[in-house]
């Protein structure tokens, strides 16, 4: 076994908790609130492969592009709430299969 | 085993525990309690890969802020559990499939022989003078500059519409809604009337009245 951090065990971890919110979005797939929970947690799973990169290519754009997509998921995560928020309110419920007015 | 290959051991099965408890949990409280953990363990892991700011910024807006929101609709909102969780038993054998083949192709590409430490050597430590905040600072204000302000209009936006999308349509704050209709098929006899004065006042009546009060 390495001494030190290899680049592998991190690009790993990522794939494991990206592996993870992909199966919480199958498993609870009536349920509005850990959907959005799950794609938070896949977003941070991408970004840890984007740290881990510029970490070890001594490159700091990488962590640019992290920055620049912790903004937008804050904004994505704020949206989504929002129009939570405002089903909850129509529809009394946030169960995915009442959303199907549209019958696509 | 260095010291910060078992911190990385130990941040990262927190992180991937906890996810399990996220993916796992009845409860959407318990399960955003336990994606704060999730992301705390994770900024101990950009910690480790010398992303101080990033690490730093994960928790302040993160766990301070969005998570805080996740809680406060959450707990805002009376849920009815039950029937939220019927398809839990029925997808998990294929849910646990199909993440364990989508698991073992990444692992086939992101395995050590490929991206070890002989073709990505570790990083240089850097020294206590060289600051992560002040070189992603100069990428981001120099390069960046446009995508910087184009974040800032799209938190701007953010704001807006989740404002917009949740306030209440109530009658007594007319004041805030346009009636787009009544705006465009406004007359200007609406707004304007014209009115018939006679040519000549008297005068001097007019100041005798002010006199006497």
């Amino acid at each position: 076994m390495n001494e030190m951090i290899q680049l592998s065990d991190v690009l790993l971890f990522g794939a494991v908790l990206f592996v993870l919110s992909l199966a919480g979005i199958f498993l609870n797939r009536k349920n509005l609130i850990i959907i959005l929970m799950s794609i938070e947690l896949m977003l941070l799973a991408v970004n840890t492969n984007l740290v881990a990169f510029s970490s070890f290519q001594g490159n700091m754009h990488g962590q640019v592009f992290v920055f620049f997509i912790l903004t937008v998921a804050a904004a994505e995560a704020a949206i989504g709430l929002a129009l939570l928020v405002l089903l909850f309110r129509n529809k009394h419920s946030i169960n995915v299969d009442d959303l199907s007015e549209m019958k696509g | 085993m260095g010291v910060e290959k078992f911190l990385f051991y130990v941040f990262a099965l927190t992180a991937i525990l906890a996810s399990l408890g996220v993916v796992g949990s009845r409860n959407p409280v318990r399960a955003a309690l336990f994606l704060v953990l999730a992301f705390v363990a994770t900024a101990g892991v950009w910690l480790l890969l010398q992303a101080e700011f990033l690490g730093i910024v994960l928790i302040l807006v993160y766990v301070g802020a969005v998570m805080v929101l996740f809680l406060f609709v959450i707990m805002m909102l009376d849920i009815n559990l039950t029937p939220l969780k019927e398809g839990f038993a029925r997808y998990l054998p294929i849910g646990i499939v199909v993440a364990l083949i989508v698991l073992a192709e990444m692992a086939m590409v992101i395995n050590p022989s490929f991206f070890g430490l002989d073709s990505f050597p570790s990083p240089v430590a850097l020294s206590a003078t060289d600051s992560n905040t002040k070189m992603l600072g100069q990428l981001l204000f120099t390069e960046y500059l446009f995508a910087f302000e184009l974040a800032a209009v799209l938190l701007l936006l953010s704001i807006v519409a989740a404002i917009v999308l949740t306030l209440r349509r109530r009658r007594q704050s007319e004041a805030l809604y346009q009636d787009i209709s009544a705006q465009v098929s406004v007359q200007a006899s609406d707004r304007l009337t014209m009115v018939k004065m006679a040519p000549t006042v008297k005068l001097k009546e007019a100041e005798k009245g002010v006199d006497h009060e």
